[in-house]
């Protein structure tokens, strides 16, 4: 059974069709790619599966979990992670509290507990920090735990982005390009994080890429989109000769 | 000199009151960027709570010690006031989030003006004394004289503003505030509720103000239009010291209480404190407009 079902999912800007009929079986621990060019509808499908919007028409279910209609938060902790675009941490902490934050679904104890420092808060606070660290450590940050966010070097902040969605514990991960902006000394690196996490943490993942060697040099399947549309879907060795992504990608000219 | 630390002490009084409010303010703002016109009148209510709750305590049980009563009406009256402001916020904000800025606010005045009016026709606009919850004692230390409940005033303010400045630095909780504050989009998407966030940061905001309120009571009296006098000094405090920011908000309290006492002290006349504070948040506003300890803050496109 697929860890993720996505069936004629339908987005609809007011009178822009962003995303149409747009479908998905994700096996447990496939690593699936979405490319497409700009404007294309892939982060759309991020922020439908994460609740950020509600879709037009469609069904989405996770594990058996009918997504559609619940809130982000609630999604999260139903298993589903994801990075952004644009990095979007919380540059007003620091990066442990960054890692910290994602617990925050998990922890039980309420604000009385944490006024009156009863032993429920102290205890929860000092496993949270502990497993933050723990992370922080295993993605190589563990040097600017106590740094601002803000002023980590673009590369690590990157790396910080995808800590803060392991810290979610999530079983599906969803990267919104993380290559963006990256030399390709960066890139190689980040594909080796991302092969390794999988395997660490045992996950499912769906990458959003503009980096073409990323995409190619990871994904089992990938799905293309153009102006909301599926165009292709395959294999990597599919899509590279596949004549409809060329001319999305390229224009028709080209052919 | 006895009479300047005497009114230092004053100062420092009054000081723990404004600052008490003006986090209520800085707090909602901090995490909606809404100025809560009704928190002083929330904090009026707060009064009028521990009056009627003392009263019923104190009139039911009088064996028990008066530092009991104390705290018993005080965490009645944090509760009662935290769940006005949960609803105030869940009924009269929640449904403007999407709305223009200024809806939320001339919304807020209303429900200051609501407050307030409602006090005043089923409660009426006598000035009222808050019960005695101790026989006050007065010491008197190298010609200071002080309270035993000015001890207690400036006490339990310093105490509540620690705990606050911890929880919203060290805990889980602090930080989903912050986080919430610097990026509603992000913050769901990380696990973190933003509405219960919301809702926990109001009541926060109004059980300090309750807090406030009852300490305010142990010294003067109560009415319906206090929520308007002692609410704007509490709002120019958050302001000067940078609103959305706690400890400027604890600052500002303090410069206020000074301002308040030390104005008759200087000028001839009690009648121009209001004219030195809002000077003060004049001449602020043109050469500091995000306050003493505010940052400006770059608009986000």
């Amino acid at each position: 059974m697929p860890l993720l079902r996505i069936r004629g999912l339908t987005h609809f800007f007011g009178g822009l069709r962003a995303v149409h009929d747009f479908n998905l079986d994700q096996e447990p621990g496939e690593l699936i790619g979405i490319i497409g060019p700009n404007g294309a509808g892939k982060t759309t499908v991020f922020n439908l599966i994460t609740g950020v919007y509600r879709p037009t028409e469609g069904e989405i279910f996770f594990n058996g979990h009918n997504l559609v209609g619940k809130r982000p938060d609630q999604i999260v902790s139903l298993g589903i992670a994801r990075t952004f675009q644009t990095i979007r941490l919380f540059k007003n902490l620091s990066v442990l509290d960054n890692v910290r934050i994602a617990h925050f679904a998990r922890t039980r104890y309420e604000v009385p507990a944490a006024m009156f420092r009863m032993p429920n808060y102290l205890r929860e606070e000092a496993e949270v920090r502990e497993r933050a660290l723990e992370l922080l450590d295993l993605m190589g940050l563990a040097d600017q735990a106590e740094w601002v966010a803000s002023s980590l070097p673009y590369g690590l902040q990157r790396r910080l982005e995808i800590a803060r969605a392991l810290a979610c514990e999530p079983r599906l991960l969803l990267l919104d390009e993380p290559a963006a902006g990256m030399n390709p000394g960066e890139i190689a690196e980040l594909m080796e994080l991302i092969r390794w996490i999988r395997q660490q943490f045992d996950l499912t993942i769906i990458l959003i890429e503009h980096q073409m060697r990323v995409v190619m040099g990871i994904c089992e399947r990938i799905k293309v989109l153009d102006f909301g549309e599926t165009i292709a879907e395959g294999t990597p060795a599919e899509i590279q000769s596949n004549p409809r992504v060329i001319e999305a990608y390229l224009g028709e000219e080209a052919i | 000199m006895q009479g300047l630390i005497q009114q230092v002490l004053n100062a420092l009084q009054l000081g723990s009151v404004y600052a008490l409010i003006a986090l209520g303010y800085t707090m909602v703002y901090g995490i909606i960027t809404l100025i809560n016109f009704a928190h002083g009148d929330i904090f009026m209510v707060s009064t009028y709570v521990a009056f009627f709750v003392g009263t019923a305590v104190i009139s039911r049980a009088l064996h028990l010690p008066g530092i009991v009563v104390f705290i018993l009406t005080m965490l009645a009256t944090m509760f009662a006031t935290a769940l006005l402001a949960v609803l105030i916020e869940r009924f009269a904000y929640k449904p403007l989030r999407q709305a223009p800025r200024v809806s939320a606010v001339i919304t807020a005045l209303g429900v200051g003006l609501f407050l307030e009016n409602f006090t005043l026709a089923t409660i009426g606009p006598d000035p009222r004394f808050l019960p005695k919850f101790f026989p006050v004692v007065t010491f008197t230390w190298s010609g200071v004289a002080f309270s035993n409940i000015q001890i207690i005033i400036i006490a339990v303010s310093a105490v509540v503003m620690l705990l606050l400045d911890t929880i919203v630095r060290r805990t889980m909780v602090g930080m989903a505030m912050r986080a919430v504050s610097w990026d509603k989009f992000t913050a769901p998407l990380m696990g973190v509720p933003v509405d219960r966030i919301i809702s926990i940061t109001f009541a926060l905001g109004a059980s300090i103000a309750a807090i406030g309120g009852m300490l305010f009571g142990m010294v003067y009296t109560i009415d319906p239009y206090m929520g308007i006098r002692i609410g704007w000094w509490a709002f120019i405090s958050a302001v000067v010291g940078g609103i959305g920011n706690i400890r400027g908000a604890m600052l500002g309290g303090f410069i206020l209480g000074f301002v308040e006492i030390f104005t008759p002290v200087i000028l001839p006349a009690s009648t121009y404190r209001d004219f030195v504070a809002f000077s003060l948040l004049l001449v602020l506003l043109v050469f500091r407009p995000y306050g003493i300890l505010g940052r400006p803050v770059a608009q986000k496109v």
